[in-house]
């Protein structure tokens, strides 16, 4: 009977931490905010790149610790709008210092400098030049910043500890987000396996009771 | 990558088609001498003044390549490199500007220095024997440095390791390439007027020159990307670089061109303002606007365009323009300065059958050089240690 009692409370703890495995991994799984994969090289991350792609995803990001030719090409990037905002801004530069100084030199407080009219052009250009240049400037900078969502504390990415050791020095991940429309768990970590990803995690925050210190 | 693979064949017709129409302008430039000698200094100077901005672009691309370390420009180096090594050939075609200095310089004629105190004080510069002796050490120095790194560059194409010796040269180089420049323009060209003077002169000289260069290149590696095999390793993708450049230094040029000229407008004081009175009179105003419009407004409209540097019935379009607004800035330096040594002469434009005739003879001469030198080595440095990377070039 003891016999007995004991190998039931055996199987139901087993019963009971197999649910528990199975609980934590339907809970790891709601609270995914993305898959990530490691590749072995950049050419098999540009390959990747490639496949990911051409299956369809939009939200994913690939990490190397430097610049790979073609990689744009191979994740299906578009051209960045930034050259048109940066030449609005531009202009509205332009057209802003001359009507600054054609208003405040002919119309409201008209002084004649040095014999010259006054709406004098010439005179006029440096400060054109520089406004033009100095919000073409702030433009492009301002502009690439808020493109890449910039700055931002936080990013799903920093849950993997992996990504965190190896992101700048000698890893080159790829990563489909929880944002993207096809984006199913169980499917992306199915389909990274198959395009020969490795140490595949899935990005979450920590669960409660879990240390998230590290 | 074979230095064979990569030669051009004598049996394109180029160099046959410049050489008889570099004879063909030099008989015509020669009767000119003889009909009008006047006429014929000026539109020489002219001429030599244009085929020298595009040899002298040539070598500052070749040091300015070096000296930043291009990649993307490494497929196409040999060709300002050998536009470079004709300067030997524009220091023989000077001696008709030593010959023709009384047509064309005020300051040699010893009887105006005599009566004019402002020349009198200028005449331990502005003397026939220091001109010459000067320009001939200009020519020293650009020949030294154009044949320096066109021979490293050849000995990089049969292996030798020269990337840290061209590199070397440039830098020293480029400090002298200034200075000379910048004084040749004053001597060759502001001289021309000697009473007038501007310090940002040679800049100006510079940036038109270089400019031009850039233009020139373009085109003429459209045509060489159809007569060897320059096509299999020059993509659209140089082309975008040379554009982004072309675009640049539009700017660039106007914005020295517009410095010096607000600087003189502000200012005020007749000894400077002269220059622009003179060319803001008999017809000269509509070439100033033509300048304004031709050299600044057109190209920097076309060339902002990332699909126009892309496209290459644009980019040669424009590269054809930027030879012609060359010429028209040159002229419009040097020509409303005739009637300064022939006060009897009409004041105006003066465009003269010579001046076709001068940039014939000068360029076909420059060119045929330029295409011997061409056909005797590798038209691509395949050297060069990064000259896969520079094949490869991709543009964001």
């Amino acid at each position: 009977m003891n016999e007995l009692a004991s190998q039931s409370a055996e199987d139901l703890k087993k019963q009971a931490e197999a649910t528990s495995a199975k609980a934590k991994e339907i809970l790891i799984e709601e609270a995914a905010e993305g898959v990530v994969a490691e590749f072995d090289n950049p050419a098999a991350l540009l390959e990747a790149a490639e496949k990911i792609r051409d299956a369809g995803y939009q939200r994913f990001e690939v990490y190397s610790p430097f610049p790979i030719h073609g990689m744009d090409d191979a994740m299906g990037l578009k051209r960045s709008p930034l050259g048109y905002i940066v030449f609005g801004f531009g202009s509205i530069g332009t057209m802003g210092a001359l009507l600054l100084q054609w208003w405040t030199s002919a119309v409201d407080y008209p002084i004649v400098y040095s014999g010259k009219p006054y709406f004098a052009l010439p005179a006029f250009v440096p400060i054109t030049f520089e406004l033009t240049v100095i919000l073409s400037a702030f433009t492009a900078m301002v502009g690439m910043f808020a493109l890449n969502r910039m700055p931002r504390f936080f990013h799903p990415m920093f849950y993997s500890e992996n990504f965190c050791k190896k992101g700048s020095d000698d890893g080159f991940f790829a990563a489909i987000f929880a944002w993207d429309k096809k984006f199913d768990v169980r499917e992306v970590k199915r389909f990274l396996q198959s395009i020969g990803g490795k140490n595949i995690e899935i990005l979450h925050r920590p669960l409660n009771g879990e240390d998230s210190s590290k | 990558m074979s230095a064979e693979n990569f030669k051009l064949t004598r049996d394109s017709k180029f160099g046959t088609m410049a050489l008889s129409v570099g004879a063909a302008g030099v008989a015509a430039s020669v009767a000119g001498l003889f009909i009008d000698h006047k006429t014929f200094f000026f539109a020489y100077l002219v001429a030599f003044m244009f085929w020298m901005a595009i040899a002298l672009g040539g070598l500052f691309f070749t040091m300015v390549h070096h000296l930043v370390g291009a990649e993307w420009s490494i497929v196409i180096r040999r060709i300002p490199e050998t536009l470079a090594s004709a300067i030997p050939m524009m220091a023989i075609l000077f001696i008709p500007i030593v010959l023709g200095m009384h047509d064309l310089y005020e300051w040699s004629h010893e009887e105006v220095v005599a009566k004019d105190p402002i020349l009198q004080h200028k005449s331990g510069w502005l003397n026939p024997t220091f001109f010459t002796i000067r320009a001939y050490i200009y020519f020293g120095i650009w020949t030294f440095v154009a044949w320096t790194l066109y021979k490293a560059s050849l000995a990089q194409d049969e292996g030798k390791n020269m990337t840290e010796k061209m590199r070397g040269v440039s830098a020293p180089s480029m400090i002298l390439f200034a200075l000379s420049l910048t004084l040749a323009a004053f001597d060759w060209l502001m001289s021309l007027d000697p009473h007038w003077f501007s310090t940002i002169f040679g800049v100006y000289v510079f940036a038109g020159s270089w400019w031009a260069t850039l233009g020139f290149v373009a085109l003429f590696t459209m045509h060489l990307r159809q007569t060897s095999k320059l096509g299999e390793v020059m993509t659209i993708e140089h082309y975008h670089d040379l554009g982004k450049l072309m675009f640049g230094f539009t700017v660039f040029w106007t914005y020295i061109g517009f410095s010096q000229f607000m600087l003189i407008w502000y200012g005020n004081i007749p000894e400077e303002t002269i220059w622009y009175k003179h060319r803001w009179e008999h017809g000269w105003q509509y070439v100033s606007v033509l300048l304004v419009v031709g050299h600044f407004i057109i190209p920097f409209l076309t060339l902002i365009f990332r699909a126009s540097k892309r496209n290459l019935v644009v980019m040669k379009t424009m590269a054809i323009w930027f030879l012609v607004m060359e010429f028209v800035d040159l002229y419009w330096i040097i020509m409303p300065n005739f009637t300064i040594v022939n006060p009897d002469a009409h004041h105006g434009l003066n465009f003269s059958w010579q001046h076709v005739a001068t940039f014939l003879g000068v360029g076909g001469i420059f060119l045929w050089f330029v295409w011997n030198r061409l056909t005797s080595a590798s038209i691509v440095p395949v050297g060069d240690p990064r000259i896969e990377a520079s094949i490869h070039l991709k543009n964001a």
